[in-house]
């Protein structure tokens, strides 16, 4: 599995809390963000790396998404 | 930690090695498939590649290790108040009185095993015991992710029979002495006559004898307990041989810089400095001067050193160089003196102190000395942000 790092547009709130809101894909789509489902620290054994895991749900479909050293990476494909 | 980084190398022999090109070409650790291969920490890399031909072999990344070793150790603070580092990977935890919270000593341990495999993505050992040296020896007997529990009722069976050299401070020098008189297990030191012991290896035979017998007393300390400094010092392994009057001196002076700002970050001043010389055939010798008055400036540290290393310098290339600041006192109350040699120094320290500031601000290299632009590749180095450890004793 490839380390995809990616752009993300995230809302901060009052709290000083970060949620990520979309995904934008290296290719320019935009991919929202229908639902943050969990969120702790975690490895990533497939792409290598460790940080803030957010288990977020897009399009129906559960996905990790990982803020590691200020920046976020995706598990992708090879 | 690389593998993990690098999942392709999972399952392969890896060393992490220092650069050959710049003469720290060592193994610093390695995978269980290349220890297989009998290769060892501290030896040559290309001793490491003699023993397997297919190692592969990583550069390291102390900035990862040193966010794994803080990441840990937040874990390890959700467990027990009292955490006790040692070394960048390894630490005592006192978990006496939490059998409430989290069960028996080795159900905190494999909560502690599995939280770090979950969170970090690597695998831990640990050794549970009633003694922070049984706890020691427990976690390097079952490798890479097992828990290894020794009992006031087991310690004999379990521990007795492993080589004295898997005891903490049983070097080369103590094992060979031990072997002469045919003591090589754990077991055979519990049971030899500690007066005995203490004849051949001074109070560190009654110190080991005590060890073996389950009877280390010394408690863990609590987190973020900062051990008395007794001593700051650098050295390097230069990436060529020094060869001229100028090479030393910009050398010690590197080092004398990271020595002096580590100083004045403890608020400490020193009162003697010690120079250690390495040669090309790795034989070595040390020197030290007093000051007259005790300094935290790196031109009182670095000139003293340089002029020591060049009073005994006899024109041989020198492979590696050290400064250490030692005998330290406090810079709590500064006397004002109007001796001019005194007010001299003060105005020195305001100097570095306004470096300091402006290093911390925009990096090392952002003001350096006319001399280090002489030789770039020589001074392209920044002990005090790049090579600083701290080394770690059992005895705090």
């Amino acid at each position: 599995m490839l380390k995809v790092y990616v752009n993300v547009t995230a809302r901060f709130d009052t709290g000083g809390n970060m949620t990520p809101m979309s995904i934008i894909w290296g290719d320019g789509t935009e991919y929202e963000i229908d639902r943050v489902l969990d969120k702790r620290r975690a490895a990533s054994l497939k792409a290598g790396g460790f940080g803030d895991r957010y288990t977020v749900r897009i399009w129906n479909r559960e996905r990790y998404l990982f803020f590691e050293d200020g920046r976020w990476f995706v598990e992708g494909k090879e | 930690m690389e593998c993990l980084y690098n999942p392709s190398l999972r399952g392969k022999p890896v060393s992490v090695c220092g650069s050959v090109e710049n003469r720290h070409g060592i193994v610093l650790a390695s995978t269980p498939e290349a220890k297989k291969f009998g290769i060892k920490t501290g030896e040559a890399v290309w001793q490491a590649r003699q023993k397997c031909r297919d190692l592969v072999v990583v550069e390291p990344h102390y900035e990862r290790y040193q966010r794994f070793s803080q990441a840990a150790h937040e874990i390890y603070a959700d467990y027990s108040p009292c955490v006790e580092p040692f070394g960048l990977d390894e630490c005592w935890l006192d978990v006496t009185g939490t059998d409430h919270l989290f069960g028996s000593g080795k159900s905190a341990a494999d909560a502690i095993r599995t939280r770090i495999k979950a969170e970090l993505g690597i695998t831990a050992s640990v050794g549970v015991s009633y003694n922070k040296i049984f706890a020691k020896l427990g976690s390097d007997m079952k490798k890479p992710d097992a828990t290894t529990v020794i009992l006031p009722s087991d310690y004999q069976s379990k521990v007795w029979d492993l080589p004295a050299s898997d005891l903490l401070y049983v070097g080369p020098a103590t094992k060979s002495k031990l072997h002469r008189y045919g003591i090589n297990t754990i077991g055979q030191l519990a049971c030899s006559d500690p007066d005995f012991l203490c004849r051949l290896l001074g109070k560190w035979g009654i110190t080991l004898w005590r060890f073996v017998n389950g009877l280390d007393s010394s408690p863990v300390s609590p987190a973020g307990s900062v051990p008395v400094i007794k001593s700051i010092g650098n050295s390097t392994t230069c990436p060529r041989d020094l060869t001229s009057e100028d090479d030393i001196r910009i050398t010690t002076m590197l080092l004398a810089e990271s020595v002096a700002a580590r100083l004045r970050e403890q608020r400490c001043k020193c009162r003697t400095v010690q120079v250690w010389i390495h040669n090309t055939d790795l034989s070595g010798r040390e020197r030290q001067v007093r000051l007259p008055f005790p300094s935290y400036t790196a031109k009182r540290i670095g000139d003293t050193a340089t002029g020591v290393i060049l009073k005994n310098w006899q024109g041989q290339p020198v492979r590696g160089l050290g400064v250490r600041a030692q005998n330290l006192v406090l810079d709590e109350y500064p006397q004002l003196s109007l001796l001019p040699e005194i007010k001299e120094e003060q105005k020195q320290e305001d100097l570095e102190i306004a470096l300091d500031h402006v290093r911390r601000r925009f990096g090392h290299f952002c003001v350096q000395r006319g001399i280090m632009l002489t030789d770039t590749r020589l001074s392209h180095l920044a002990p005090k942000d790049e090579h600083t450890i701290h080394p770690v004793s059992f005895f705090q």
